[in-house]
């Protein structure tokens, strides 16, 4: 009995798991857009980059996440009827979770990546500029591998954040391990001694391991793009 | 968009009672976090390992899972046990945990002092080898150099790291409207949505208070470092 729920929570791990990856790629993709944008020369851009990533720094992700999933689905379908169809639009709340996780983590990314991008001294991506390469060419080749060093612990930070964050799409709905575990433990009440401590606190395990998993292959990445990295010693 | 349902005198009360809420589930938390947090950091840096190795798994694992599983875990598992349950009309302090607020308050308490530890240890093990020496060529007891020297010192050196924590706490209490029965502003702004089926005016409603409150903490900790850490700040030009 307990064992078919332990696995039911353990196919939840991997919903959540789904949920953090497609979210950090989201973000990664949001924080680099948000760099370039702080970084550029246009004013307006500037503008752009640095009220997104103060604006959504500065209010909680669960209120964000219930503003777009709610309001979001609302808009859609304001929009929808506006166009003249009466079809109503049910949002995936695995989709607005991804991507409003990924919205709110691109802000964290914006300022981690723009830090690392400052630390690259201007004259590689001069001399890039100088040999004819694009500045895609230059960003991609030049830049973004130097970057990956100076980025990695911000980096690892806000994936460790962005992993116990997941936890809020429970309360849109989606049965990630957090919801799991909660129903479980709701549901073998009074059958299985204590059962929502028991469930909550395998969560919080599944959680753990895979937080130090991910802390563990980071940790080798870090080691792999310092390779031949020369460090002072006092 | 119909703001105009938002600034009726009811919701706006509903809105400054949320907001009181969250306020004090933050002041609360950070209270009984941070008290606990001075003892726990002097331990985590104690050269003991049986001091130091129990402090370590504790801010490990608090820092490694969800705050929502931790309230769940306060919430639905410790304060719906048996043993609990068969204490808390009558034994103190057992009574404390029928209150949602209380669970709630518990769960951020533990929070952020885990991480407020680990900031904290940071700090003293930081401390420079100069100021310690010179507390000891005073003549100063351990303690005296602890107490006089390296809390003062440490303490102050956390102010910056401290203030982010203290905004992270304040995007936390959130999470208090998850348990049954607790009105923060993300509660209120819920009810709010659900009676009048208006999400955008009621979660950016909520969402502009919090951005108020962050700016107010940023400014507030502003003024803090100005007082306290001012002999760190870098030399004004001219």
């Amino acid at each position: 009995m307990t064992s078919g729920y332990l696995t039911s929570i353990l196919l939840g791990t991997w919903l959540t798991f789904q949920v953090a990856l497609g979210s950090l790629a989201v973000a990664v993709v949001m924080g680099l857009l948000g760099a370039s944008a702080k970084l550029s020369a246009q004013p307006l851009l500037r503008a752009a980059g640095s009220t997104y990533s103060t604006v959504i720094r500065g209010i909680p992700d669960l209120v964000l996440m219930l503003l777009i999933f709610y309001g979001g689905q609302m808009g859609l379908n304001l929009l929808i009827e506006s166009l003249g169809s009466d079809a109503y639009i049910d949002i995936n709340p695995f989709m607005a979770g991804v991507l409003t996780l990924g919205f709110i983590y691109g802000a964290y990314m914006t300022e981690t990546f723009r830090g690392a991008i400052m630390s690259i001294p201007k004259g590689q991506a001069e001399a890039g500029l100088a040999f004819g390469l694009g500045p895609l060419r230059v960003f991609l080749t030049i830049v973004l591998p130097q970057m990956v060093r100076l980025a990695l612990p911000g980096f690892t930070n806000n994936w460790l954040v962005l992993l116990k964050s997941t936890a809020l799409v429970s309360l849109l709905g989606l049965q990630d391990l957090t919801y799991l575990a909660k129903q479980a433990g709701a549901a073998a009440r009074g059958t299985i001694p204590n059962a929502p401590l028991l469930f909550m606190a395998f969560a919080a395990l599944l959680y753990l391991a895979i937080s130090s998993i991910s802390l563990v292959g980071l940790r080798v990445l870090e080691r792999r793009y310092s390779a031949g990295l020369k460090v002072g010693k006092l | 968009m119909q703001f105009g349902v938002i600034f009726e005198s009811q919701h706006l009360a509903m809105y400054l009672a949320g907001t009181g809420v969250a306020l004090q589930l933050l002041l609360a938390c950070l209270v009984l976090g941070g008290a606990a947090a001075i003892p726990l950091a002097l331990m985590r840096v104690s050269a003991h390992r049986w001091l130091s190795a129990p402090v370590w798994l504790f801010t490990y694992v608090i820092r490694g899972t969800p705050l929502l599983i931790q309230l769940y875990i306060i919430y639905y598992g410790v304060a719906q046990l048996e043993w609990i349950q068969a204490r808390w009309n009558d034994v103190w302090p057992w009574t404390a945990f029928k209150s949602a607020f209380f669970c709630a308050v518990l769960a951020f308490a533990i929070n952020t002092c885990a991480y407020t530890v680990e900031m904290l240890a940071g700090a003293i093990r930081n401390t420079s080898a100069g100021e310690i020496e010179a507390a000891q060529a005073m003549g100063m007891s351990r303690w005296q150099t602890l107490w006089r020297v390296v809390l003062p010192s440490a303490l102050r050196r956390t102010l910056p790291a401290y203030s982010n924590e203290v905004i992270m706490m304040l995007h936390s209490t959130s999470l208090a409207s998850a348990v049954p029965a607790v009105l923060d502003i993300t509660g209120v702004a819920r009810s709010i949505y659900s009676k009048y089926y208006l999400p955008f005016e009621a979660f950016i409603t909520a969402g502009l208070i919090y951005l108020t409150l962050t700016f107010v903490l940023v400014g507030l900790f502003r003024l803090a470092e100005g007082r306290w850490l001012a002999y760190l700040q870098p030399r004004a030009a001219g």
